[in-house]
C-alpha cells in the first residue's frame, strides 16, 4: 500500500510542522511583542563555533551586533563579544498550549540576546514573532476550514439526500456564493465589523469570516455523493426495513462523503491560511502589535523595507513547507481508488 | 514685525539703506542700474547664475484639482498654483521672513492700520497684459466676497471686520484694518493677484468656480509665477513653460526663471515617487521619509540627498475631549473621565518615550518636542519651555495622585484601574497611510503597557479618521500630525484658538470648555493686536507652556525636512517650508542647460 504509506509520511511531516508551532513558546527564546528599541532591523546572527582567532568551541556562539558609526541600520558583528549558547534557560513567560505557564525557553544567551532571524522595526525578534505567528495563521486556517466543511457538509446533505425544492434553493444559493468576488466581500464584511475589536476577537472574526464565504464548493462536492449514495441498494434496502432519514443520512450516505471532506480539508486549510494572510497583510486581520505570518509580512509593504532587510523575506518562506505538506497530503488521499471526480482548485484562487 | 525702513521707493535711498539693512533691500539695489528696459523694474535674486534651457521634471501627490487659488485647497493644488501665481509680499522660504514680491516697497501707518504697498512698474501676466492697482483691487475684491468662498476670506478678516482695500493711483494701493494685525505684512504671502482680464467676467456671472481647471487651454488662465499652463494630460502629467514676462532677474540682470518647462508627474504613491527618482525619471524629490532617505543616501548614484533640517511639522496624540455627554456610548463616557484627568494626560505624556520615536520612526532625521512651535522654527521656539526625560516613576505617581491603581492578572501582567476598578483600556486612531504615525502609535502601545494600560493601535483611512475626530466624534484617542504652512505661529490659529475648526481635542466651541482653554483664547487674541515680536513672543510662549501642563496635546517628535536632487540641478536649496524644493524655483537650473546665461 504505497498511497497508505505516502499519506503517513505527510501526515507525520505535517504533525513535525504543527508541533512545532504549537510549542512556540518553548522554542522562541523571546515575547514577540517585546520591544528592544536599541536594536531596529538587526539582521539574523550567525552562530559560530570557530571565533575569530580560530580557536575551536564546543558551545556554540553568536557574537553581538554593534551600531556602526554614524548609520542607524547599519550593524557589525563585534568580535569582543562573544555570547555562548545557552539551553533550557529561563526567560519570558508564556503559556504552553495556552495552558501551562512556564519560563522555559529552548535556548538563549547571557547577558545580551540572540536573533536567528534578526529583528523587525521596534527590536522585535523576528524567529519569535513568526512561531508565534504560525499559530495565529495556521489556527486560523485549520478552524476556517473546519467550520467551511461543517456548513457545506450539512447544506450539502441536506440539499442532496432531500432534494425537490430545498435542493433548487440551497444550489442556487451556493451559485451566489461562488459568483461572488471573494476579496472584495472580504474587506466589505471587514468593513461593516466593529473597527476597535480587540486581537481574539479579531481571530475569530477572521475565522467567521474566511468560513462563510467557502461552504458553496464543499456542500456541492457533498450533494453529489449524498445524491448518488442515496441511490444504493443497501440503502434502498434499509428505507425498506423502515430505517428513519437521520439514521440512512448517519449510518450510510455521509459516511461516503468522508474521503471527499478529507481531501476538500487538505485543500482548503492552505487556502484559509492564506486568505488569513491576505486579510492581516492589509491590515483587516489580527491588529498589531500581536503577530500573525500575514502581519509579519505587512512590513514588506514599504520600498524601504524590501530593498535594505532581506531578513523580512524569511516569512514568506515560513508557509512553504506547510503548504508542501497539505498539497501533498491531499494529492495522497486522492489516488484512493475513487468513484468521485474531486474538483481540483488552484491554491491561491482565494487570494 | 520688526520695523522696516520706511517709504523705500526710490532705488538710490535703498542703495544707502541696503549697507545698513537686510539682504532682503540689498537685492532691489541692483535692480536699477542693469535694466535693458528702463521702464521696467525686475527684481533681483542674489544667488549662483545659472544656465538656460533645459525641463525639470518632479513628482507630484496627485492631480491637481484646479490650478484656481480661490477654490484651492487642496495640497497638489496649492503646489502648482505656487510656481504659477506671484504675490505682493513674498515670505523667503529660507530666511522665513517677508521680503519684496510685486510690491517693490510697503510702509505701515504708526498705528498699525494702514498698509501702503507700490507696486513694481510695467508689470504683466504671463500672457502679456499688463498688471496694475486694478488687478490686485479686482484680486481683494473676490478674496472678500462672501459667495466665492475662497479660503483666504478669513485671514482677511483682522478684528471682526474685512480688510479694506483702496487704489492712490495705478501703482500704490492701500490696506486698511480695523484692528492692528500682529504678522503684520506675512499676510499678503500667498495671496496670489489674479488676472483682471480674464475673470472679472466670470465673477459678475458667479462662475469663478468653474475658472482654472488644469485642462483649460493656455490662452484661458494666466498668472504672474514664473511659470506658465502648457499642457495638461490627464492621470499622468502637467507641463508647464517659462513665464516670459516675469519679473525677476538673476545678478547679471538675466530675466529668470532659468527653465524651459517644469513638468509635474502625477505619482500618487511616496514609495513610487522614489522609484522614479531613483531610476532618473524626476529631478527632484522632497518630503522622504526617513527610510526611503536612507536607501537613497545608501545607493546615491547620480543625485545627492540632503536634510534640511527640523520642519514645522509637529506629530501628537490627543484625547477625546468633546463634551458628548448626549449621544456617546457609556463607553466612552467611562473613558474620557480619565481623559479629563489632567494627571492621567501628564502621565501619559511622561511615558511618553519621544527618543525612540525619533530614532525608530525617523531614524534619528527628527527631533523629540513638547510643544507646538517646533524647534525648526528658529524665532518663534521656546527654548524654556520645560522638556521633561521619559519617566515611568513620574507617570506612576501621577496616576496614583489621580486615583489610579493597579490590579495584578492571573498571568503576572498588572493591570491600571480606575477609582471604581474599570481598567484602563483605550483606541488610538492612527492614518492607515502614513506609516510614520502608526508606528509611533505602536511606540505609545507599548510605552503606555508598561503603565499597564491596555491600548489598540487602530490604523484607518485618513478620511474617516478626520470623520470620526471632527463630526461623529466617536474615538478615544488619535495620533496626528500638522505641518505649519508659515514659521508664524498665526498660521496655527484654528488649533490655538477654542474655536478653531483643528483645536482637535475639542473644536469649534462655543465657549471655551475649561478655563485654561480661555486662557488660551485670551493670550493669542492680546497677540493678534500686539505689535512688537518680543511681546508676541511672550504671549506664544506663555500659551505653549499653558498647553504644555495642561497636555491636551501629546506633542511626540518632528521630522527633518529630506529632499534629494540629481547632481545636474543648480541651485538645489530645499526650505524648511512648503514648497520645500520648489520654493526658488525660478533659479533653479540644469547645469547641462542649453546655454550658460548671457541671453
Amino acid at each position: 500500500m504505497i498511497r497508505r504509506r505516502k499519506v503517513k509520511i505527510w501526515l507525520l511531516v505535517l504533525g513535525v510542522l504543527h508541533s512545532i508551532v504549537i510549542c512556540a513558546g518553548f522554542l522562541a527564546p523571546y515575547d514577540p511583542v517585546e520591544q528592544d528599541r536599541k536594536n531596529p532591523y538587526l539582521p539574523p546572527m550567525r552562530v559560530h563555533i570557530v571565533d575569530a582567532r580560530k580557536h575551536f568551541h564546543v558551545r556554540p556562539f553568536v557574537y553581538a551586533f554593534q551600531l556602526r558609526p554614524g548609520a542607524f541600520d547599519q550593524y557589525v558583528e563585534d568580535a569582543t563579544q562573544p555570547r555562548p549558547l545557552k539551553f533550557f534557560v529561563t526567560g519570558d513567560r508564556y503559556r504552553l498550549l495556552s495552558l501551562f505557564a512556564a519560563r522555559f525557553h529552548l535556548f538563549g544567551v547571557e547577558n545580551g540576546r540572540i536573533h536567528l532571524l534578526g529583528t523587525d522595526a521596534f527590536g522585535r525578534d523576528q524567529f519569535s514573532r513568526l512561531l508565534f505567528g504560525g499559530q495565529i495563521s495556521l489556527f486560523a486556517g485549520l478552524l476556517g476550514a473546519a467550520f467551511t466543511l461543517f456548513i457545506g457538509w450539512c447544506i450539502g446533505a441536506v440539499a442532496g439526500y432531500f432534494g425537490g425544492w430545498r435542493d433548487d434553493v440551497l444550489m442556487r444559493v451556493a451559485e451566489l456564493f461562488l459568483a461572488l468576488p471573494w476579496l472584495y466581500l472580504l474587506f466589505a464584511l471587514r468593513a461593516f465589523l466593529p473597527l476597535t475589536v480587540n486581537p481574539l476577537q479579531a481571530f475569530f472574526l477572521i475565522v467567521a469570516v474566511i468560513a462563510a464565504v467557502g461552504w458553496a464548493r464543499p456542500a456541492r462536492l457533498v450533494r453529489g455523493i449524498v445524491l448518488s449514495a442515496k441511490e444504493h441498494d443497501f440503502v434502498r434496502a434499509a428505507r425498506g426495513f423502515g430505517a428513519s432519514n437521520f439514521y440512512l443520512l448517519r449510518r450510510h450516505i455521509l459516511p461516503e462523503t468522508s474521503s471527499v471532506l478529507l481531501t476538500q480539508a487538505a485543500i482548503l486549510i492552505p487556502q484559509y491560511i492564506l486568505a488569513e494572510m491576505t486579510l492581516s497583510f492589509l491590515g483587516l486581520g489580527v491588529p498589531e502589535p500581536v503577530p500573525s505570518w500575514g502581519n509579519l509580512l505587512s512590513n514588506l509593504q514599504q520600498y524601504s523595507v524590501l530593498v535594505s532587510y532581506w531578513w523580512m523575506y524569511l516569512p514568506a518562506l515560513a508557509m512553504v513547507p506547510f503548504f508542501l505538506g497539505y498539497l501533498g497530503l491531499a494529492s495522497a488521499l486522492q489516488e484512493r481508488p475513487n468513484p468521485y471526480k474531486i474538483e481540483r482548485r488552484s491554491l491561491g484562487s482565494l487570494a | 514685525m520688526r520695523n522696516r525702513p520706511a517709504a523705500v521707493a526710490r532705488c538710490r535711498i535703498l542703495f544707502r539703506l541696503s549697507l545698513v539693512f537686510s539682504a532682503v533691500i540689498f537685492q532691489e539695489t541692483f535692480a536699477c542700474p542693469q535694466q535693458n528696459n528702463s521702464k521696467e523694474e525686475l527684481l533681483v535674486l542674489p544667488g549662483e547664475v545659472g544656465r538656460f534651457g533645459g525641463r525639470m521634471v518632479v513628482s507630484l501627490r496627485g492631480e491637481p484639482k484646479t490650478l484656481n487659488p480661490i477654490i484651492a485647497a487642496d495640497a497638489r493644488s496649492r503646489e502648482v498654483i505656487g510656481v504659477m501665481q506671484a504675490d505682493l509680499i513674498h515670505i523667503n522660504r529660507a530666511t522665513q521672513l517677508t521680503e519684496h514680491s510685486l510690491a517693490k516697497s510697503w510702509k505701515i501707518s504708526p498705528d498699525g492700520l494702514t498698509y501702503t504697498l507700490v507696486l513694481r512698474k510695467d508689470l504683466k501676466f504671463s500672457d502679456g497684459q499688463p498688471m496694475d492697482a486694478d488687478d490686485v483691487l479686482f484680486s481683494f475684491r473676490v478674496y472678500l466676497d462672501e459667495n466665492t468662498h475662497a479660503p483666504q476670506r478669513d485671514l482677511l478678516i483682522v478684528g471682526g471686520k474685512p480688510i479694506v482695500v483702496r487704489k492712490i493711483d495705478a501703482q500704490t494701493v492701500v490696506f486698511q484694518m480695523a484692528k492692528p494685525y500682529g504678522a503684520g505684512e506675512r499676510l499678503f504671502d500667498g495671496m496670489a493677484i489674479l488676472p483682471r482680464h480674464l475673470l472679472e467676467k466670470p465673477f459678475e456671472e458667479g462662475k469663478l468656480g468653474q475658472i482654472g481647471s488644469p485642462s483649460a487651454t493656455a490662452n484661458q488662465w494666466a498668472g504672474l509665477g514664473p511659470f506658465r499652463l502648457k499642457e495638461y494630460v490627464a492621470g499622468q502629467r502637467l507641463v508647464l513653460e517659462r513665464n516670459p514676462y516675469y519679473w525677476k532677474s538673476d545678478s547679471k540682470g538675466n530675466r529668470l526663471p532659468y527653465l524651459d518647462e517644469l513638468v509635474f508627474l502625477f505619482v500618487p504613491n511616496a514609495d513610487a515617487q522614489v522609484l522614479k527618482f531613483q531610476s532618473g525619471e524626476t529631478d527632484m524629490i522632497s518630503q522622504l521619509g526617513a527610510e526611503n532617505f536612507s536607501v537613497l543616501s545608501r545607493q546615491r548614484n547620480g543625485y545627492t540627498v540632503t536634510d534640511a533640517g527640523p520642519s514645522l511639522e509637529y506629530n501628537f496624540m490627543f484625547f477625546n475631549l468633546n463634551d458628548v455627554s448626549e449621544k456617546a456610548s457609556a463607553d466612552l463616557q467611562r473613558k474620557q473621565k480619565w481623559f479629563r484627568e489632567v494627571k492621567f494626560r501628564q502621565a501619559v505624556s511622561a511615558a511618553a518615550d519621544r527618543e525612540a520615536i525619533v530614532r525608530l520612526v525617523y531614524q534619528g532625521r527628527g527631533t523629540p518636542i513638547w510643544g507646538l512651535v517646533t524647534p525648526g522654527n528658529k524665532r518663534w521656539n521656546d527654548a524654556n519651555l520645560d522638556r521633561p526625560a521619559r519617566s515611568l516613576d513620574r507617570a506612576r505617581t501621577l496616576l496614583k495622585e489621580a486615583g489610579f491603581s493597579w490590579a495584578t492578572g492571573q498571568n503576572g501582567d498588572s493591570t491600571l484601574q480606575d477609582s471604581d476598578g474599570n481598567p484602563v483600556e483605550f483606541s488610538i486612531l492612527t492614518s492607515s497611510s502614513n506609516a510614520d504615525r502608526s508606528k509611533m502609535a505602536a511606540l505609545l502601545q507599548d510605552d503606555l503597557k508598561q503603565l499597564g494600560m491596555h491600548v489598540q493601535v487602530v490604523p484607518m483611512e485618513f478620511r474617516s479618521l478626520l470623520d470620526r475626530v471632527a463630526q461623529t466624534k466617536e474615538y478615544d484617542a488619535c495620533v496626528m500630525g500638522i505641518a505649519s504652512y508659515d514659521a508664524d505661529p498665526n498660521s496655527d490659529i484654528n488649533v490655538w484658538l477654542s474655536s478653531g475648526g483643528t483645536h482637535l481635542w475639542n473644536p469649534s466651541q462655543v465657549h471655551p470648555a475649561t478655563p485654561w482653554e480661555a486662557e488660551i483664547d485670551h493670550l493669542i487674541e492680546e497677540q493678534l493686536s500686539a505689535r512688537s515680536f518680543d511681546q508676541r513672543k511672550k504671549l506664544y510662549d506663555r500659551a505653549q507652556e499653558i498647553l504644555a501642563e495642561y497636555q491636551p496635546m501629546i506633542f511626540l517628535a518632528s521630522p527633518d525636512i529630506l529632499a534629494g536632487a540629481k547632481h545636474s540641478v543648480g541651485n538645489f536649496d530645499p526650505a524648511v517650508l512648503e514648497p520645500y524644493v520648489l520654493w526658488n524655483v525660478e533659479q533653479l537650473y540644469l547645469k547641462n542647460g542649453r546655454e550658460n546665461a548671457a541671453r
